[in-house]
């Protein structure tokens, strides 16, 4: 009754954010990334109005997704962890003998005339799943735990790696991995992963890698030997960003994006795109835009009150972050060339749903709080 | 096996404590990390755009590899000898970058002064300007001359900024003469661009629109190119391609107009409303297509103005209807000779059957209902089938059409191709109606009636037909044989060579037989031309060849029994439309013509003479040609 009472008294003295589930800070930080996203996309889709309206549309959807999933209480998500798992497993096997292929690859599985790539759903489902193990358990994880753990993560990634799909597999590995490495893995432990990487990695060149995977590899470590053909991509985007200079040359007069000698410039490389037109000046606003939304996630996770919604958002912080950083070492010639998009500012949005969904979950996780006794 | 490990873990005690510090303390930890790497990226910005900014700067300006596309010249179209129809000319116009320029006030007037644009094309400028990124070329002024390009070469080094640029257009150097023959190409227009391959087409900016330039589209256009340059910030192209793969040009194609007759019929039919067809009935060749008025079609490539364009629609003449194809008129007297011949063939008369023309017809019905002839005083008592093509007498046919019965005379005027696609390569004719008994069924749901059928005798009543199936069936008549498919394109050039496409047999074709009867006809549309008394003897007066024809002159409003035709009290519009079909030599019918003027009045009197010019061309140019080949 008290309880009640004390529910009742609290919800009157909620803002309306609180109300509807919405942590404003982030809110805040995502509505202006998407905003300056807008700007340069329709500078860079060549002031096309068709795709600004598609974006929008795709940012709406993505905007009600992500309200919808900040108002399911995060333990509902800790109850539904293990079955969303391994529905998720079981489509990804199902994508090898039924799924349809797309850009050389086996990724699509279409149930009545929707078609999605179980692999996003597993972008989510990996982190959840180890959270949710760990959340059991005494921390920090014993070896029997991080070997059940690996075996979690390694399924999923092997299974996308064979589709193939090189860039997602490594994202839904690190997901997993965040998990453990915030659960407390021993740094003994961390640092002999880390040497087995080193020894192992040479081995996977010779054995795993398809051809196209170590050209883009050898076109990173030198890309001025391929001018014309894989080189070219990130010569060109390294010319844009630089001619940008401080100030940039103004938006939608960028001469490298407009005359159409930066590839995929409304898509991986909007980067670049931005470097040319907003400058130094543009960039140091886009990353300190990232930043907030991560600092925030952060904070989320700190507060968060219990074993698996601190991994779980400290997870999904680390995630967005490595998209972001992945996306622009590439651009900027720090990385090599992986196809993954500038998120929510790249055009497009297979992954732009997902992003959103588990921001949804940042900010379920933030407001959907029990009063702890004292 | 998840389920055990966690039965087996669950009583493990937690220290809720030590686990929150763990999380603290990893959590802050991967903060600094990103804090870290974030540090990282907006160092490599810095390097990129701060401290590497001039090197990038100048690479941007200097050193730019460029994939342009390059459309395909379109095919070129040739008459039977070779006369260029549709070619691709230069047009030359000024672009300015405005980057490039430092005042563009001072610019503008300068051009002005040199008397190479005028107000509205600054004002047109200005416009464009706003919009447009400063790197980009904005165009001046479009369709120069070879004086202006003189004028502004000279004065080039004063307007640094502006320049001559020049691209190929579709040029049709016989403008109106072949209009409704060619028809014309424009700027590919939003539904045109969903309907074509986006790829082949990125560089093109003209389409088929209607007419041949239509029908040919996917011959004509060709293959797109690309070409690898390297290319400064304007745009502009710095020394030779680095790579390339040249576009392959459209194929060139030969029709079968001859542009002679093309120009002698057009000629002919200057002060008209109407069209003429001429063709080689031994192959289906279409040597001249004409169709009057009709428009430049020039004016439409490069986009027609909204007020000359309204003007063409507009006109009540209707320039842009193409009435060889599409125009669908009574055939009138015309058919008479494939009715006799079919009367003849199927025993229904005989060269000897007369009848009494007493100036008008009763049919043997119930009504005795009474039908005149077109001549108040008759034709006389002893009309033969001879006498009635000649002098055109009706009643003759009426009593023929009414023997015969409806079903007989659609079967068979079917096999003539009337009510049938002559096949033309244009895709945009007409089939017209040949009239039957179950066409009146589905179309009019009525039932046919006998005199329904007395007038299908004279070609009028329901029946109607287009030029180009008027010339069809007495190509028929001509030469006795088979009936091609009417065509234009008769060979493609294929590496600098000519291909020839062979003719195509029509589907239905009438049996003709033992040609006696055929003869019959013959002589007495040979009496039209030639005998004192023929319908059109005036109009091939002194001709050095002899042909045959037939006249025809379609009322267009019902006179009643008791009225006269009084020509000046009835509006032009209404007055009658002369209609003449004809076919030379006599002895080896090699060209078939048809003629039709809206409102021409008699058949022999305006029809007929334009045929005449047309075959006097024909024969002219062969006369010439035969010399010509005496000397060489």
């Amino acid at each position: 009754m008290a309880l009640l009472s004390g529910d009742m008294s609290d919800r009157r003295n909620k803002s309306f954010a609180a109300k509807v589930h919405i942590d404003l800070p982030l809110l805040a930080g995502l509505l202006i990334l998407m905003g300056f996203g807008l700007m340069v996309l329709y500078s860079a889709s060549g002031e096309s109005q068709l795709q600004l309206r598609a974006q929008i549309i795709r940012l709406l959807i993505a905007f009600g997704v992500m309200v919808f999933f900040a108002w399911i209480p995060p333990r509902v998500y800790k109850k539904w962890t293990p079955l969303v798992f391994s529905i998720g497993i079981i489509m990804l096997v199902a994508v090898i003998f039924v799924g349809e292929m797309g850009k050389g690859a086996q990724r699509w599985l279409s149930f009545g005339g929707i078609r999605f790539q179980p692999s996003e759903i597993m972008k989510l489902a990996v982190p959840m799943m180890v959270a949710w193990y760990f959340s059991e358990r005494r921390l920090p994880p014993n070896f029997k735990e991080l070997f059940v753990a690996g075996f979690l993560i390694g399924l999923p990634t092997f299974l996308i790696m064979i589709q193939p799909d090189l860039g997602t597999s490594i994202l839904i590995a690190s997901s997993g991995a965040f998990v453990i490495f915030l659960a407390g893995i021993k740094w003994r432990i961390l640092v002999s992963l880390f040497l087995f990487v080193v020894i192992y990695a040479p081995i996977h060149w010779l054995f795993v890698m398809q051809g196209y995977q170590k050209q883009r590899v050898l076109t990173f470590l030198n890309p001025e030997q391929d001018r014309l053909g894989a080189g070219y991509h990130i010569i060109q985007s390294q010319i844009a960003i630089g001619s940008g200079g401080m100030q940039g040359k103004g938006w939608m007069q960028g001469t490298q994006s407009q005359l159409e000698f930066l590839p995929e410039r409304n898509t991986d490389f909007i980067f670049a795109v931005l470097g040319e037109e907003f400058g130094f000046t543009g960039v140091l606003i886009l990353l300190a835009t990232y930043l907030w939304i991560v600092g925030r996630g952060f904070l989320i996770s700190l507060r968060a009150q219990e074993t698996y919604t601190r991994l779980l958002s400290g997870a999904i912080t680390l995630t967005f972050f490595v998209y972001v950083f992945v996306n622009i070492g590439m651009v900027t010639g720090i990385l090599p060339v992986v196809g993954l998009p500038l998120p929510l500012v790249s055009y497009g949005g297979t992954s732009m749903v997902t992003l959103m969904i588990s921001f949804g979950i940042l900010m379920g996780i933030q407001t959907h709080k029990k009063l702890l006794p004292g | 096996m998840l389920k055990q490990t966690s039965q087996f873990k669950a009583p493990a005690f937690k220290d809720h404590r030590q686990e929150r510090e763990i999380l603290v303390s990893r959590t802050v930890f991967a903060f600094i990390i990103v804090i870290l790497l974030f540090v990282l990226l907006l160092a490599r910005s810095w390097f990129l755009q701060i401290i590497e900014h001039e090197n990038y700067q100048t690479r941007s300006n200097n050193n730019r590899i460029s994939v342009q596309r390059v459309a395909p010249n379109r095919g070129l179209v040739f008459d039977r000898n070779g006369v260029l129809l549709a070619e691709n000319k230069s047009v030359y116009s000024i672009q300015v970058i405005p980057e490039q320029v430092k005042n563009i006030d001072d610019l503008l007037d300068r051009i002005k002064a040199l008397n190479l644009i005028e107000q509205k094309h600054l004002s047109r400028f200005k416009r464009k300007l706003r919009g447009t990124r400063r790197f980009k070329s904005v165009q001046l002024k479009t369709r120069l001359t070879e004086k202006d390009v003189a004028v502004f070469s000279a004065n080039g080094h004063m307007l640094k900024g502006a320049r001559i640029e020049a691209q190929l257009v579709r040029y049709y150097p016989f403008e109106n003469i072949l209009a409704h023959t060619l028809g014309f190409v424009g700027r590919i227009n939003e539904k045109e661009l969903k309907q074509i391959d986006t790829v082949n087409y990125r560089a093109t900016r003209f389409i088929g629109k209607v007419g041949l330039e239509k029908h040919y589209e996917e011959l004509l256009h060709g293959k797109i190119g690309s070409r690898t340059v390297e290319i400064d910030v304007q745009g502009r192209t710095i020394g030779k391609a680095l790579d390339e793969d040249p576009p392959i040009p459209g194929t060139n194609i030969k029709l079968s107009i001859d542009i002679n007759l093309q120009k002698a019929a057009s000629a002919a039919m200057e002060e008209y409303r109407g069209a003429v067809v001429a063709i080689n009935p031994r192959n289906g060749d279409v040597l001249a297509l004409v169709s009057t008025p009709n428009y430049n079609p020039n004016s439409f490539v490069t986009g027609i103005s909204t007020k000359d364009y309204a003007k063409l629609t507009g006109s009540n003449s209707q320039p842009l209807f193409n009435r060889a194809l599409r125009g669908l008129y009574s055939p009138g007297s015309t058919i008479k000779p494939m009715l006799a011949w079919v009367g003849l063939e199927n025993r229904i008369i005989t060269t000897k059957t007369t009848i009494n023309d007493p100036g008008y017809w009763v049919m043997p019905t119930k009504e005795q209902r009474i039908i005149r002839d077109w001549k108040p005083t008759g034709h006389g008592s002893h009309v033969d089938v001879s006498k009635a093509i000649t002098q055109s007498c009706d009643p003759f046919f009426y009593d023929l059409a009414y023997k015969m019965g409806i079903d007989l005379i659609s079967s068979e005027m079917f096999k003539f191709g009337f009510g049938r696609s002559t096949g033309i390569d244009m895709g945009e004719e007409l089939k017209g109606i040949m009239p039957s008994r179950e066409w009146k069924r589905v179309d009019r749901s009525l039932s046919w009636y006998p005199g329904d059928t007395v007038n299908v005798g004279i070609g009028q009543g329901y029946w109607n037909a287009t030029p180009l199936q008027l010339a069809n069936a007495v190509g028929l008549i001509a030469t006795g044989e088979s009936r091609f498919n009417l065509r234009l394109k008769t060979a493609i050039e294929d590496k600098d060579e000519w291909r020839s496409v062979e003719p195509i047999l029509a589907l239905e074709q009438p049996n003709f037989g033992d040609a006696k009867n055929l003869n019959h006809v013959r002589r007495a549309m040979e009496k039209v031309t030639l005998f004192p008394w023929g319908t059109a003897k005036t109009a091939f007066r002194g001709a050095t060849y002899m042909s045959a024809g037939k006249t025809g002159t379609v009322q267009l409003i019902k006179i009643a029994e008791d009225e006269e035709y009084d020509k000046d009290a009835i509006d032009e519009k209404f007055h009658d439309n002369a209609v003449y079909i004809g076919y030379a030599p006599l002895k080896y019918p090699e060209i078939a013509i048809a003629v039709v003027i809206e409102n021409g009045g008699h058949g022999g009197e305006s029809a007929a003479p334009v045929a005449r010019a047309v075959l006097d061309a024909y024969f002219e140019f062969q006369k010439k040609n035969k010399l010509l080949a005496e000397v060489q």
